[in-house]
């Protein structure tokens, strides 16, 4: 029994950290754009098919593919941006969230189906040379491809805060997200700051698809899942709070791990949920988040 | 658009729809009529809640689910179907009440969130706790006949727009609006926004049920939690908004044109119809927020003498025109 719950802790943490590592994009999009891209988890399903292709028709290993992807889905993103979203952020803040809503959820629609249609409906897995591999502490089996999974999403998270607090881009991120027309009347150029959060949003949202791909599955239909992980994460952490995510994503990752060695896996998600709806009853504000945010 | 030939209108199409019943001997054509009708209902229970008080729902199918999982599990035991029916619907009404509270307690966006999460949680403890498929017994397949399923699909819709038409008219619905518009000056008013949004959430919850029950007895065999699924929630988004979200009409309007169009796109590439329908609903979510409800009433207003245009131009709240 013991050694079962060490599993599940360090299986929670693993799978935490991704889910940390989709709702940091989620998260940027909302606080700076203030939309809500419910199509963020196909994003994520694009990107994890952008690195299983990659591997299996050129060999290129999923940790060197990565930052191509990131960069290829950085370029959907803006595509995205400019050809929807941007529409979206000339209206003003309620309207923005619900058709910010909308038009995502068609997005989903559009990219699940187009998925089917050109990678079908088979769920992929990358399997590399090392994806077996794993090193063992005490009783605990550490997959090597899920620790290297944690180590990519930290890093990315730890790169965007030094990217928000350390660079004058950064600096012109933040103000917008604060008040957007105070923002642009010091000189930002709010439209470009909108096109980057939302291009970089996607970006790490394909790169949590990569790790995915390496680690776990994909699927066209795995996008809603994981867009509500990140959806749970967000709140959880306190929408506005882009420091406690990984924490919130590594918190929620062990409660479904722990939740399904007491009641079965079959309820893994349930659990999620519920603890989720009790959470955003209580402390709607999340556990980093400001009162009043 | 005044009364009088709306009435003509829906009267002519009820005709239509009861003689199809009686007479079509054809099952494609009663299938698709009673899938329309179905999901027409569907839409319209979301609408109530969606277009009247404004509060987007993702967790509409629990509702859809629990009607149809209550009224396929009496029946089959051998109650009486009206019985199955409205237990399942007093059921729903309940379950409804008692959600309701906490989720009505969330705003805008974290009440789309919340009952997201609600649905997809529902859906998952329901295909845990009902894994079996559910099928009709061997005789009544033999026996398989159309018309009762379709009366009763017909008859689902009938009762779902004429609450949605009372509701519209009443002052309940006009509270309901004013929520939509501006929840503070609402409450300034003194329109009780909490109650208003509850009155919605149990209606639009019990008539989903309703729905619920016409698919339940109109279904062949299906697995319990497919009547879960988020799917029912986004076609009856999808069909709401492309129809004219917050009219009597516009669900119906899309509910036809959703399942009439699924029926003539070809069919050897399924994906293709639901990427034309996701870019619809993107294109009017964006460029016409009245649906094809407003666009075809534009349309009409524009090839009449302009003296009489003025009559289409009553403002409603949902920046969009009533037919009826």
């Amino acid at each position: 029994m013991t050694q079962l719950i060490l599993q599940s802790v360090v299986s929670g943490i693993l799978v935490g950290g991704i889910y940390g590592l989709v709702a940091l994009g989620l998260a940027l999009a909302f606080g700076v754009l203030k939309v809500l891209n419910v199509a963020h988890g196909e994003l994520l399903m694009l990107g994890g098919y952008a690195s299983f292709f990659a591997f299996t028709y050129w060999g290129i290993d999923p940790f060197v593919s990565m930052p191509l992807v990131f960069v290829a889905m950085f370029g959907f993103g803006v595509l995205l941006y400019l050809v929807l979203f941007r529409f979206v952020t000339r209206t003003e803040i309620h309207t923005r969230i619900k058709n910010s809503l909308l038009i995502s959820f068609g997005l989903v629609l559009v990219l699940q189906a187009l998925a089917v249609r050109f990678f079908t409906a088979d769920e992929r897995t990358i399997s590399t040379s090392y994806s077996l591999e794993a090193f063992t502490i005490g009783p605990v089996r550490v997959p090597v491809v899920r620790l290297a999974g944690l180590v990519v999403a930290v890093v990315a998270a730890l790169a965007l805060e030094w990217l928000l607090s350390r660079t004058r881009f950064g600096r012109a991120l933040r103000a917008t997200s604060e008040d957007w027309t105070r923002a642009a009347l010091t000189g930002v150029d709010v439209r470009r700051v909108y096109l980057i959060a939302f291009a970089l949003s996607a970006a790490l949202a394909a790169i949590a698809g990569s790790l995915v791909s390496l680690g776990y599955s994909i699927s066209p239909s795995i996008g809603l899942g994981w867009t509500l992980k990140a959806l749970i994460v967000v709140v959880l952490a306190g929408l506005g709070s882009m420091r406690g995510i990984i924490v919130a994503g590594i918190f929620l990752g062990l409660v479904e791990s722990l939740a399904s060695v007491w009641l079965g896996g079959q309820y893994r998600e349930v659990v999620a949920l519920v603890l989720f709806l009790v959470i955003l009853s209580f402390r709607p504000q999340g556990f980093f988040g400001r009162a009043h945010a | 658009m005044r009364r009088g030939p709306s009435a003509i209108v829906a009267a002519v199409v009820l005709a239509l729809l009861v003689a199809v019943g009686l007479v079509s001997g054809s099952q494609h054509i009663l299938t698709l009529t009673i899938q329309t009708m179905v999901l027409a209902a569907l839409a319209s229970s979301w609408n109530i809640l969606g277009g009247f008080a404004g509060q987007i729902s993702l967790g509409h199918a629990a509702f859809f689910g629990l009607g149809a999982l209550v009224t396929r599990e009496l029946w089959l035991g051998g109650t009486g179907l009206g019985v199955a029916i409205l237990a399942a619907v007093a059921i729903t009404a309940v379950a409804a009440g008692i959600v309701g509270v906490p989720m009505l307690r969330f705003r805008d966006i974290y009440f789309a969130i919340g009952t997201l999460a609600l649905g997809v949680a529902v859906f998952i403890t329901a295909g845990n706790l009902w894994p079996g498929i559910t099928s009709l017994p061997a005789e009544d397949l033999r026996n398989y006949d159309f018309t009762g399923p379709y009366f009763v699909a017909l008859s689902v819709l009938l009762t779902t727009v004429a609450i949605s038409l009372w509701l519209k008219h009443s002052k309940v619905g006009l509270g309901m609006m004013t929520v939509r518009d501006d929840e503070e000056a609402a409450g300034a008013t003194g329109v009780d926004a909490f109650a208003h949004k509850m009155i919605a959430f149990v209606i639009s919850a019990s008539l989903a049920a309703l729905a619920g029950s016409a698919f339940a007895y109109f279904s062949v065999s299906y697995y319990p939690n497919f009547a879960f699924s988020v799917l029912w929630t986004f076609e009856a988004i999808l069909v709401v908004f492309i129809g004219g979200i917050g009219t009597i009409v516009g669900p119906l309007f899309g509910a036809v044109f959703f399942i009439v169009g699924r029926d003539l796109l070809p069919t050897d590439i399924d994906e293709f119809q639901v990427v034309l329908f996701g870019l619809l609903f993107i294109v009017v979510v964006l460029l016409m927020p009245g649906g094809l409800t407003e666009a075809a009433e534009r349309l009409v207003a524009r090839t009449r003498r302009p003296d009489r245009e003025t009559t289409a131009e009553e403002p409603t709240a949902t920046k969009g025109k009533e037919l009826i």
